[in-house]
């Protein structure tokens, strides 16, 4: 049960951090979501990620700073396998579940539902 | 092949640093030109009449609608571990595929819309936003064709979002790699 807090708090926490950067900061939503995507693939190439994902479960995992965590994720442990051609052919290995199901379910919806307003 | 990628890297690093920059520049500090007398007085009267941010409200909103969104996320992440064979890490990509067919589901209704109205950064961080992001270009650009308009339209909002975060993965691993190899840590 203290996950599903840990979950609520932790998450919470970081779209204020999103929230902050577009109010304070006057980003447009674009330049956030890329400032967190580029601190989640640094904090992933730090190792400090993980960690962070063990601790908060979802809280950390649904916010877009995961994307950029598992792409270096799987760049790393492909490099690991293969040396540093690696980089090229695991950068996707991970997040291939986030972009692949976007784009079948993105188009399957284009298929169902029609424009509103 | 070291000193190669090196060389790559470090020609890369000094332009996307100063793009970024230049980038960020523009966007923060776009008053910060020469303006004559009238003008400037009149950016004076604009910055007046411009609604002030309710920033306590909004970042309110943000942790309540971003933390919900979360729990659900953990919910799923529950249901993977407990009914599946997946660990704490390996759960997160059904959790963040499950997340993505939900937000797509309430895109096509027409309900997302409405919560992102209420909850600002609280719909757009979590990686539901950018499902939301590719559907509504999807379904909004269906007219136009599904090739040109489906197909070319798609990633028009989210394309940033995975265009940084690969060149930042990559940049980041290569350095990864390069102090690992250097024997730092």
């Amino acid at each position: 049960m203290e996950k599903f807090i840990l979950a609520f708090v932790v998450g919470g926490a970081i779209c204020v951090l999103g929230q902050i950067l577009l109010d304070v900061f006057r980003l447009t939503p674009a330049h956030m979501t890329v400032t967190l995507v580029v601190i989640g693939a640094i904090l992933g190439g730090l190792g400090l990620y993980e960690p962070l994902i063990e601790f908060a479960g979802a809280g950390a995992s649904v916010p877009i700073c995961s994307f950029g965590n598992s792409l270096v994720n799987g760049a790393l442990t492909e490099a690991k396998r293969h040396g540093i051609i690696g980089v090229l052919t695991g950068i996707f290995e991970v997040s291939s579940a986030g972009i692949s199901s976007a784009i079948i379910f993105g188009f399957i919806a284009s298929l169902i539902f029609k424009p509103k307003g | 092949m070291w000193p190669f990628f090196l060389c790559i890297f470090v020609c890369f690093m000094k332009n996307t640093m100063l793009g970024i920059a230049f980038q960020l520049e523009g966007v923060k500090m776009p008053k910060q030109q020469n303006y004559l007398p009238t003008q400037a007085e009149y950016q004076q009267l604009v910055k007046q009449y411009e609604p002030k941010r309710p920033l306590l409200k909004n970042c309110l909103r943000a942790f309540f609608a971003g933390g919900i969104i979360c729990t659900i996320g953990q919910f799923f992440q529950w249901f993977y571990m407990t009914f599946f064979d997946f660990t704490e890490v390996t759960a997160s990509n059904p959790t963040v595929a499950s997340m993505i067919i939900l937000s797509m589901l309430l895109t096509g209704l027409g309900v997302y819309d409405h919560i992102a109205q209420w909850a600002g950064a609280g719909t757009i961080v979590p990686v539901t936003g950018f499902a939301n992001t590719i559907t509504s270009a999807a379904i909004e650009h269906r007219s136009e064709g599904y090739v040109l308009g489906v197909g070319g339209n798609m990633f028009k909002i989210a394309g940033p979002v995975i265009t940084f975060g690969v060149f930042a993965a990559f940049v980041v691993a290569i350095v990864r790699i390069l102090v690992e190899k250097l024997g730092v840590i």
